[in-house]
């Protein structure tokens, strides 16, 4: 009857954990493709990673509707979150706040979730994606606000519709989502003003 | 894996389970200490969540009884406990997170078929406090409630 | 244009220790507890509780001791307090019609089932000052009656036995109640949200419209279908166990007021309703609003609006009174460059009038004259 995944895994200590890995987060949207680390140890229900984990304790609350991928949605994830941060728990994509995709799974049309309005550009969605790794990918060439000149990186696992997806989501501008790229316990932001290229080999 | 897991919980009516986290919002700290004090044996309570403040948006209804809408806020604590492998929960108004904890643990006690015994004496206590002092504010007021008279003038 | 200015750290960290003096005041006399302004200020407390929109007494008290008696400070320092607090979940509506009454009575019905209920209430009595609250004088016990055991029935249920009166209130299906905790305002609005506005809105501002109202302006002939006060269970659902749960109870004044109305294309003649519902025990709070929210519903019945009361934007706009006083208070603020730029302005202008007056006698009155 009690659910040992749904009430536990969260972090041990609340208060210092969600700052730090606010941090973290805050830098890293900063500074794109900048690759932190989330200090902070979550145990989110599988098939979650630890760093989404983490980042959904510390960003996810009463005020945030959730979309899940199917898979995740059939996960105890939604039970873990709606007892840790009280997140709702949405099927339309339209209606989240933050979305999470597990690895390997396939990664949604952005322009299915809120890019906010004009006036409320913030009343946007955040997707929070885990990828394979940081390496080894094809490289990416970053720039835009936060980056000096330019900065590659080379994530593995998304789609080859990756740079499409992010420039139809930047013409947008002021609206439009916001990513958060995690592997293992790492980071990447990708915010809406990054412009995102395929670098030729 | 938490002590004594292998108990297992009673079957406790999920009416039965409101009603008893509805009268432990409503023990006074004292109350939950006394209880707690006077087990003979006190199982130790692993904190899963909480104590945490926080708030709970009221909701009245238009007219009464139309649609809802949001009055204000009150403050409210909550925690969570995990106590022999059953997981209590602990909620009331105002911020006293010890009076929260203490709820939680009654909460999970209750789930117990060894300490229910020990619980639903509590229960019958805060349920006797809480209809004594509503017979005694009702009669308060019932001895304020207006007795009309006609006065009749004149001849018929 | 802002331009910062350095400096007066010194100043203000004096002036905060001299405010902890002057609100300790006298050190011969006892420091008062909060205890004793929940038991004892309690009207004070529910005001600053309602008009903060937060329900805690010992808080409350708190901030009220805190801004010695300054009951908006007070309110402000409870607003703040709570944007430090995460949000745990909206609650079950509360069942008015289910209150463990300690006051009712109503102006439309003298024998109404439950009866008329007087209470702890300020009516009836001389409004003479007692000197005998100078002194600790023992406080008689309150009499106790048994109690008739039928339900304290809503005089408006009573009305819509006949049909006569307008049901509570609708909004169209799917409606998610407005909360202007999380949205900004935007005009015009759904009566939820206005309620929720006016349920937090400032005691003296929405009396003074509320007269204006019986007044003439805005057309209003209210009759009080009743007041309550009491008692109010609090709900929240838990996803975890699926089923609501009671937090406690807390105390609440609920206004029906009840006006006539001639009809129209829409609607027959029929009486419509003003809701007031404000935390703890304030029944001028809660009549007051009953009587603005009818006047704002001015959409509904094709009224027009003529009159302040009627006017939501400005009805909403100002009623809430920590906006109201950061707006007015930060007037004492510095604006020295601001005002050196005026100055400026002004000298220019003055200047080139003189000069105009000297170079051209008559001129101006030639103007004046056209």
């Amino acid at each position: 009857m009690a659910d040992t995944q749904i009430f536990s895994g969260a972090f041990a200590e609340p208060v210092l954990a969600a700052q730090s890995v606010f941090r973290t987060v805050m830098d890293c949207m900063a500074r794109p493709g900048t690759i932190g680390t989330i200090a902070a140890t979550a145990r989110p229900p599988q098939p979650l990673g630890v760093a989404a984990g983490a980042v959904a304790l510390t960003l996810c609350d009463h005020d945030t509707p959730v979309w899940l991928t199917p898979q995740l949605a059939r996960s105890k994830l939604p039970g873990w979150l709606s007892f840790h941060t009280g997140a709702p728990i949405t099927g339309e994509k339209h209606e989240a706040r933050f979305a999470f995709v597990e690895k390997e799974a396939v990664l949604p049309g952005f322009a299915l979730f809120s890019p906010g309005t004009q006036e409320y550009p913030d009343r946007s969605a955040t997707l929070v994606v885990e990828v394979d790794s940081f390496e080894d990918g094809r490289p990416l060439k970053l720039s835009g606000p936060g980056i000096r000149d330019e900065a590659v990186i080379a994530p593995q696992g998304l789609p080859d519709t990756f740079v499409a997806l992010a420039e139809a989501n930047r013409a947008m501008f002021p609206r439009g989502v916001d990513l958060i790229l995690v592997a293992g316990d790492r980071v990447l932001c990708l915010p809406r003003t990054t412009v995102i290229k395929n670098r030729e080999a | 894996m938490a002590p004594g897991v292998n108990q297992i919980p009673s079957d406790i009516a999920p009416e039965r389970r409101r009603e008893a986290m509805g009268l432990l919002a409503k023990a006074t700290r004292s109350e939950l200490e006394q209880a707690w004090a006077a087990l003979p044996k006190r199982p130790e309570a692993e904190p899963v969540r909480g104590p945490e403040t926080g708030l709970v948006m009221v909701r009245g209804r238009i007219g009464g009884g139309g649609q809802p809408f949001n009055l204000g806020e009150v403050t409210a604590t909550r925690a969570s406990v995990r106590l022999q492998g059953v997981v209590g929960h602990g909620q009331a108004l105002g911020t006293d997170g010890e009076k929260a904890r203490l709820a939680a643990v009654f909460d999970a006690l209750l789930q117990l078929p060894e300490h229910a015994p020990a619980a639903e004496r509590l229960l019958a206590e805060i349920a006797e406090r809480i209809e004594g002092e509503d017979t005694r504010k009702a009669r308060e007021t019932a001895a304020t409630r207006v007795d009309f008279f006609t006065m009749v003038r004149g001849d018929d | 244009m802002y331009v910062a200015v350095k400096g007066g750290e010194a100043a203000i960290a004096n002036a905060h220790r001299l405010l902890a003096d002057r609100r300790r005041g006298d050190r011969s006399l006892p420091s008062i507890t909060i205890e004793q302004i929940v038991a004892q200020l309690g009207l004070a407390v529910d005001r600053v509780m309602a008009e903060a929109s937060l329900y805690d007494r010992a808080i409350a008290a708190l901030a009220i001791r805190q801004s010695r008696g300054d009951m908006i400070e007070a309110i402000f320092i409870l607003r703040a307090y709570r944007t430090t607090l995460p949000r745990f979940g909206y609650s079950v509506p509360v069942e008015t019609s289910r209150m463990l009454v300690e006051r009712r009575v109503s102006a439309t019905y003298k024998d109404l089932p439950g009866g008329q209920l007087l209470g702890p209430t300020f009516d009836y009595t001389h409004r003479l000052l007692d000197p005998s609250l100078l002194r600790d004088e023992q406080v008689e016990e309150p009499l106790q009656r048994d109690g008739e055991q039928e339900p304290v029935m809503r005089v408006s249920d009573i009305l819509a036995g006949e049909g006569l009166v307008e049901g509570d209130g609708e909004l169209p299906a799917g409606h998610v109640p407005g909360d202007l905790t999380r949205e900004p305002l935007e005009f015009p609005m759904a009566r939820d949200l206005r309620l929720q506005a006016l349920a937090r809105g400032d005691e003296g501002f929405l009396l003074s419209l509320a007269y204006s109202t019986q007044r003439g302006y805005g057309n209003n002939h209210p009759f009080v279908g009743e007041v309550r006060m009491g008692e109010v269970e609090v709900e929240l659902d838990l996803p975890e166990l699926g089923f609501a749960v009671s937090l406690g109870r807390i105390q609440v004044t609920e206004c029906q007021m009840i006006t006539q109305f001639k009809g129209s294309v829409k609607s027959p003649p029929q009486f419509t309703r003003g809701y007031g519902l404000v935390f703890g025990q304030n029944e001028r709070k809660a009549m007051s609003m009953s009587l603005v929210d009818r006047a704002l519903r001015t959409d509904e019945f094709e009224e027009d609006v003529v009159s302040p009361a009627q006017d939501e934007e400005f009805v909403i706009s100002h009623s809430d009174n920590v906006q109201a006083t950061g707006f007015v208070e930060h007037l004492k603020l510095p604006h020295y460059v601001d005002f050196q730029a005026e100055l400026d302005l002004m000298r220019r202008m003055r200047r080139e009038h003189d000069e105009r007056s000297r170079e051209e006698p008559g001129d101006d009155t030639l103007e004046a004259a056209q």
